[in-house]
């Protein structure tokens, strides 16, 4: 329980990490829902997926501790990180590279059809289009 | 002599090969002609029946669930595969509505793809149904994510295969939902596992229920939970996210609606109700309260999807919307989560499966034989045009509606009359299911009278001769409707042992 203005401090500077990685995802997310174009929406798509990583490897990460790669013979686990979230980090990287390139190419041809990047614009274009 | 066959330890292996399967028939399809990927697919969706079939009757002999070590790492550090009576019945549901969907739709196929693309279609084909294995299949919350993530793939890929700006523009919309709703999956299942420090389901639940009982992690756990939930439901298709359903389905040729729809949104829900159960426990869930917000959403979905589908001015808008509608009977019966309930949702899940998929491949048909014309007022008389595609519409109709002698009556009833076992809420259950099935009727019985109404010239008659695979394809699904809808009963038994496996 947070008792005075002290302790908000140091929950904060402890969990700083989470924090950060929590405004990342909201501003991606706000992007992603919100915003009309569509390249910005393929960016706030990333700055959410950051933010999770992020989040992710810090929680892999114990302070001290040496990236899991054995080195000088020392197989001992409390030497090393958990390489556990590094890998999910890995795999979480590949499927949004593939998810951009998917939107990526998608605008695109809608560009190519409609000349815009506006959404709403589109919108209009198409049902002109379906009422012509 | 069988009975031994089947119990072989060997057919434990049976889901890792229908995985490896169809990404290997996904991969050689690249170099196939259109035609070569289409046999090649219906091999693999029927190699994969029979495999899921074999891992079904396996468990039903040895009445036991199984798990499966990947890679020869044990828990907690490999990855699983865990089979009980529900993956395999679903996994095996989920490929016959693959087949009969892309069988059915293939003369639709040839014209809406472009000719040097068509072996493209049936490698998306196939990859949605390598996801839907995996969803079914899975013991690891981050393989269901990847998994997630490929079925959105091959899914946008199926709608905006389609030539033209429409299915372009439908097919951003979904893919941007979408986006959202894995982001919400991610980040949820990333906060669990800062509780948990686990990834595979039995572990998970085991820490989990741990860390709740203790007290400390209550806040951070509904919201992890909130999130995948409400990413899982977002992705389904739950109301207010419907928004993208009429544009989705209504642009897109009709197997990729029918996939779409009866398919991938189910395998979402499989993997949600798979969650709920194995990672989070029920009494878990119970205890924080989002199950309430799935009712109020289940049945607000109810009421303004159907309210919508009758607004709707052409036939794929109104189906379409129709599916808004009965994914809001599903949560709502995953909300009230009793075991009557749950045993509702899994024969409504099966019952919208086979019969969505029958009502947009007709829908298509008959739009066909209207001259590519989707409004009510082109279709007049096209069940004549087309006997057989009007016939299935009716019946896709009927079972909709939740006629007798179809499955959606069934499921209907036991959610009915599991809504007198649910303290407090029973009437509103009850008046929900009334008013939404009143919906239905006026909806489905419009469109019916219509498509019957009037004369047509007989020259402009479609005959079966023309559409023979179309026929066939979707009068099986016709028939394992209405054979679910007289014998629900070894069904409702192998439903209840599958929950009852699940629970441990």
């Amino acid at each position: 329980m947070l008792t005075s203005f002290e302790d908000l401090w140091i929950h904060v500077a402890e969990n700083y990490i989470v924090i950060v990685s929590i405004i990342l995802f909201g501003i991606g997310f706000t992007m992603l829902l919100f915003s009309r174009n569509l390249l910005k929406k393929v960016v706030g798509l990333n700055i959410m997926d950051t933010g999770v990583y992020l989040l992710l490897v810090s929680m892999g990460y114990i302070d001290g501790r040496h990236a899991p790669i054995i080195a000088d013979g020392i197989t001992d686990a409390a030497n090393y990180i958990n390489p556990i979230p590094s890998g999910l980090v890995l795999t979480g990287i590949v499927v949004s590279v593939s998810v951009t390139a998917i939107m990526l190419s998608l605008i695109v041809r809608l560009y190519e059809k409609y000349h815009s990047l506006n959404l709403d614009e589109i919108y209009e274009l198409r049902n002109k289009e379906e009422n012509a | 002599m069988l009975q031994s066959l089947f119990a072989s330890d060997f057919i434990e292996n049976f889901p890792l090969f229908a995985i490896i399967l169809c990404l290997l028939c996904a991969v050689i399809s690249f170099v196939l002609s259109g035609s070569g990927a289409r046999r090649l697919t219906y091999v693999l969706v029927s190699v994969g029946m029979g495999l899921n079939c074999s891992v079904l009757l396996h468990n039903l002999i040895t009445g036991e669930r199984f798990t499966y070590m990947m890679g020869h790492f044990p828990a907690p550090w490999g990855n699983e595969i865990a089979a009980g009576l529900l993956e395999p019945a679903f996994a095996l549901l989920f490929g016959v509505v693959i087949l009969c969907s892309v069988a059915a739709g293939k003369s639709r196929i040839l014209l809406d793809v472009r000719a040097d693309k068509q072996n493209f279609y049936y490698i998306l084909v196939d990859l949605a149904q390598v996801a839907m294995f995996a969803l079914c299949y899975t013991n690891d919350i981050f393989t269901g994510y990847v998994f997630i993530e490929i079925c959105t793939l091959a899914s946008c890929g199926l709608l905006m295969i389609r030539e033209g700006g429409k299915p372009l523009v439908a097919a951003t919309r979904y893919m941007i939902f979408n986006l959202i709703g894995s982001g919400m999956f991610l980040i949820g299942i990333t906060l669990l596992y800062g509780v948990t420090g686990h990834l595979l389901f039995p572990q998970l639940q085991e820490t989990a229920a741990a860390a709740w009982s203790s007290g400390m992690y209550h806040g951070v756990m509904v919201v992890s939970i909130g999130l995948t939930v409400s990413g899982l439901a977002i992705k389904s298709g739950l109301f207010p996210f419907h928004f993208w359903m009429p544009d989705t389905y209504g642009t897109a040729t009709p197997s990729s609606s029918g996939i779409l729809s009866g398919v991938i949104s189910k395998g979402y829900i499989f993997l949600l109700i798979k969650i709920i159960y194995r990672v989070y426990g029920l009494d878990l869930f119970m205890e924080t309260g989002i199950q309430n917000i799935l009712f109020l959403f289940g049945i607000a979905g109810m009421i303004i999807g159907s309210v919508s589908a009758i607004r709707a001015r052409t036939i794929t808008k109104m189906t379409a919307f129709s599916s808004a509608a009965q994914i809001g009977y599903i949560f709502m019966g995953i909300g009230m989560g009793t075991r009557e309930a749950m045993i509702a949702v899994f024969f409504h899940i099966c019952a919208h499966a086979i019969t969505k998929p029958v009502l947009f491949l007709a829908g298509g048909a008959l739009i066909d034989a209207s001259d590519g014309k989707r409004d009510f007022n082109a279709l007049r008389g096209a069940a004549h045009r087309n006997p057989q595609a009007g016939f299935a519409f009716l019946c896709g109709s009927l079972s909709m509606i939740g006629f007798p002698i179809f499955t959606g009556f069934i499921s209907k009833l036991y959610f009915a009359l599991s809504a007198f076992a649910f303290p407090h809420k029973s009437m509103l259950v009850l008046l929900a299911l009334a008013v939404s099935t009143i919906l239905n009727v006026i909806y489905f019985m419009y469109v019916s009278v219509i498509l019957y109404s009037g004369k047509t010239d007989p020259a402009r008659r479609v005959g079966f001769r023309q559409q023979r695979t179309f026929t066939v394809a979707v009068f099986v699904l016709v028939l394992v409707n209405v054979a679910i809808g007289l014998h629900s009963q070894p069904l409702t038994s192998l439903f209840e042992a599958g929950l009852d496996l699940f629970l441990g």
